[in-house]
């Protein structure tokens, strides 16, 4: 998602120094609090407790829009967020800058730099002070890296509101590397921390189709799936021998193909439970490929429900759980197909 | 490897299951050592084979195992029999080793208990497509033909229906069309087949070919199929004869010397009540019934004689104008086919059980047939059995290119 974030942005410092000044931008963001709490009184709702999303819903309802664009709707939100980061002016009246690295082209990363490099420093000065009272030890708080990432150059960029290389990105990265290889970086833990982004945990997203019960205590489950087009429901039934019946005819004589029929196996046998289910399942639409395709999302979810959490996370990674987005392109005008041009004559 | 001659030692009837069990399991000996052989022979078998080779002798306690065809009988008796895939093995294998199976048994102890007096009893054998139908009825043609009897083998009567080059008018009757070229193959192919019979029947009665040719009465079969062989043009009728010949004397306890049994049997029984797809010379569909070899085959259809049986299988696969879905007699043959052959013997056949595949697994392993590494591992076989169901030809498919 963020990468499609960069993609909208523009790029900030091309924009150059600021069209609006502190002031407008502060007296706008008084003007949407004062205004949230209005709206808020009007919705009937506490003022206190109105969140963004209670903002969004109660203007979708105040006013209702046709259009398709969803960025051309009303929108009502933080000025942060309306108007662009940017620069100020960096030099006074008669022309002197105002911060001392103006010159190096870059201020704000170079003067992250610095920051970096003091905090670097504090903390060797603060190692020498525990050698000298003779505390030091090495196993001090480590801060805790894992789910996270580093903030990418596009990220960095937009924080500075400037532009930096590859390679200025790569040396401050390095120096943050730096700062972390050292005993007593908990000191700095918050600083550092500004700079990695978490990661989410994507296995926890998967609704596990309920376990239902017999009369006679056969345990079994419905999932469906698509793929193109092709939409397939089955019931998983427990305690049976592999037969697998698909429209009502056995599987082997709805898909003479051998692919289609790996592509039923597959689930099954990742799991390691091929001749324990009966499957009955019900296709329509789409083409031979697409219908096993959809059979076989269909089973991996049904699969859900028999199977422990370590292997959900490992049908995850396999590949079975996500449905295939892959979908019919369009036709184009002034082409044969979606891809295929007319002949091109030159003359 | 130290183990398995300390075995081999210890218990002479080593089986070639075990082998497979030391290359499957190689850190796992000690399990081997306690294997023994199911059959009851003398001889170091494996359990998926049987050394009885007479099906005569086939019983319950065999189902499951191969059984090799003599090299010789396949020649004299399956000239033109055996499916083509099958061929293809024998030729791969160097040998030719047919599984016993239920549906086999099940004819062949009905054929045992018939009273061959009465008219004889029709079978017919039906099941999905590619579960052996063709295989049980080579097996219980193999015992008629290890008892002595006369075979009169159709191997495919779609054959007879379907992309003819040469239709030419009957000789006989004007409203026939014959077969040149298809009456002659399947006459060559029964000479050598019955050589021995050939001699010894005589014919009833007087034939007239042309007006130069005739075959007297009192002559030798063998004459008769001999004049169809060099003249294709009255071959169907020749063919129309023979059979005749062999209806009044099959079972004839009259001739002591010629007494035989005859053993009709016809593969893709359907094909003759079905449709055809050939066209008259005005553009018009032919129907079956204007065909002379199908004539003559619907009247051996009949059981208005005795002293033998009729075995038949159905199939799918040859069959014009029918759903692939359709393999129930009555779905097949059509009303009027139906009509004509009840009442009939059903004799289902079905895809392979437990035992049936981990014995043609097992053979295929022997016969290393199976290259790829992983398809010797348990999981491989379960998807062998899953991407099969079982079922036999498409798992023969399967393993070919494996």
């Amino acid at each position: 998602s963020c990468s499609v974030v960069m993609l909208l942005r523009k790029n900030l410092a091309a924009a150059g120094p600021q069209k609006f000044t502190q002031e407008f931008i502060d007296k706008q963001v008084e003007e949407f609090e004062v205004g949230k709490r209005h709206l808020a009184n009007m919705m009937g709702e506490d003022p206190e407790t109105f969140t963004q999303e209670d903002i969004d819903r109660s203007i979708a309802y105040l006013f209702p829009s046709g259009l398709f664009e969803k960025r051309a709707r009303p929108v009502m939100k933080h000025p942060e967020e309306i108007f662009p980061k940017q620069t100020a002016i960096q030099w006074d009246a008669e022309g002197r800058p105002f911060h001392f690295l103006f010159y190096t082209g870059k201020q704000s990363y170079y003067s992250l730099l610095h920051d970096v490099y003091e905090k670097i420093l504090a903390i060797e000065r603060h190692q020498d002070k525990m050698r000298n009272k003779g505390l030091f030890t090495s196993d001090t708080k480590q801060i805790l890296l894992t789910g996270s990432r580093w903030l990418l150059k596009e990220e960095i960029e937009e924080n500075l509101v400037e532009n930096i290389s590859v390679q200025d990105y790569m040396r401050l990265i390095q120096l943050m590397e730096l700062l972390l290889s050292m005993p007593y970086c908990s000191l700095e833990e918050e600083f550092i921390l500004k700079f990695r982004k978490q990661l989410e945990v994507q296995s926890s997203k998967y609704e596990i189709p309920a376990l239902q019960y017999d009369p006679q205590g056969v345990a079994f489950s419905f999932a469906d799936g698509r793929r193109k087009s092709a939409k397939a429901s089955i019931t998983l039934r427990d305690s049976g021998s592999g037969n697998i019946t698909i429209n009502g005819r056995n599987y082997l004589y709805y898909f003479p193909v051998l692919q289609n029929r790996e592509q039923l196996m597959f689930p099954l046998l990742f799991v390691g439970m091929s001749g324990r289910f009966d499957i009955e399942g019900s296709v329509e639409g789409s083409g031979h490929s697409a219908q096993a395709g959809a059979l076989r999302l269909a089973i991996s979810r049904a699969l859900l429900s028999f199977v422990s959490e370590g292997e959900v996370e490992k049908m995850r990674q396999a590949g079975l759980l996500t449905a295939d987005p892959r979908i019919r392109e369009r036709k184009k005008p002034g082409q044969e197909g979606a891809r295929k041009k007319f002949t091109w004559k030159k003359r | 490897m130290n183990l398995h001659k300390l075995s081999s030692r210890l218990c002479p009837t080593v089986t070639q299951k075990f082998r497979h069990l030391q290359i499957q399991s190689r850190g796992q000996q000690l399990e081997a050592v306690g294997v023994e052989t199911e059959s009851t022979e003398q001889n170091p078998l494996s359990v998926f084979r049987t050394s009885e080779q007479d099906p005569t002798y086939h019983s319950e306690r065999h189902t499951g195992q191969y059984y090799t065809l003599p090299a010789a009988h396949i020649q004299k008796l399956f000239p033109h029999g055996l499916p083509p895939r099958f061929q293809l093995q024998i030729k791969t294998f160097n040998e030719g080793c047919v599984m016993v199976r239920p549906p086999a048994l099940e004819l062949i102890s009905y054929l045992k208990k018939a009273d061959y007096s009465k008219p004889p009893l029709r079978y017919i054998l039906y099941g999905d497509v590619g579960t052996g139908k063709t295989m049980c009825l080579s097996h219980a043609l193999h015992y008629c033909y290890t008892q002595g009897w006369l075979i009169v083998h159709i191997s495919d009567a779609h054959l007879w229906v379907k992309n003819c080059k040469e239709l030419l008018p009957s000789s006989s009757r004007p409203s026939r069309f014959d077969q040149p070229i298809q009456a002659s193959q399947w006459l060559k192919n029964f000479k050598i087949t019955n050589e021995r019979f050939l001699s010894k029947i005589k014919t009833t009665q007087q034939y007239v070919w042309t007006k130069r040719e005739r075959t007297e009465k009192g002559q030798p079969l063998g004459e008769l199929v001999d004049q169809g062989v060099n003249r294709m043009k009255s071959s169907s009728d020749v063919v129309g004869a023979v059979l005749r010949e062999l209806r009044l004397q099959a079972g004839g306890a009259t001739e002591g010397e010629g007494a035989f049994k005859l053993a009709v049997a016809v593969d893709g029984l359907n094909a003759l009540w079905g449709k055809t797809s050939l066209k008259k010379e005005d553009r018009t569909m032919c129907e079956p019934e204007e065909l002379t070899l199908i004539h003559n085959v619907r009247k051996m259809m009949k059981n208005n004689w005795s002293g033998g049986a009729i075995l038949t299988a159905l199939s799918q696969t040859g069959s014009l104008f029918k759903p692939q879905s359709a393999y129930l007699p009555s779905e097949l043959l059509g009303e009027e086919g139906f009509d004509n052959m009840e009442p009939f013997v059903p004799v289902s056949v079905s895809n392979y059980n437990e035992k049936e595949f981990e014995s043609c697994y097992l053979y295929y392993l022997d016969r290393n047939w199976l290259q790829h590494s992983h398809s010797r591992s348990e999981e491989g076989k379960k998807e062998l059995i899953f991407l099969s169901n079982k079922n036999p030809s498409i798992l023969e498919r399967l393993c070919a290119f494996l």
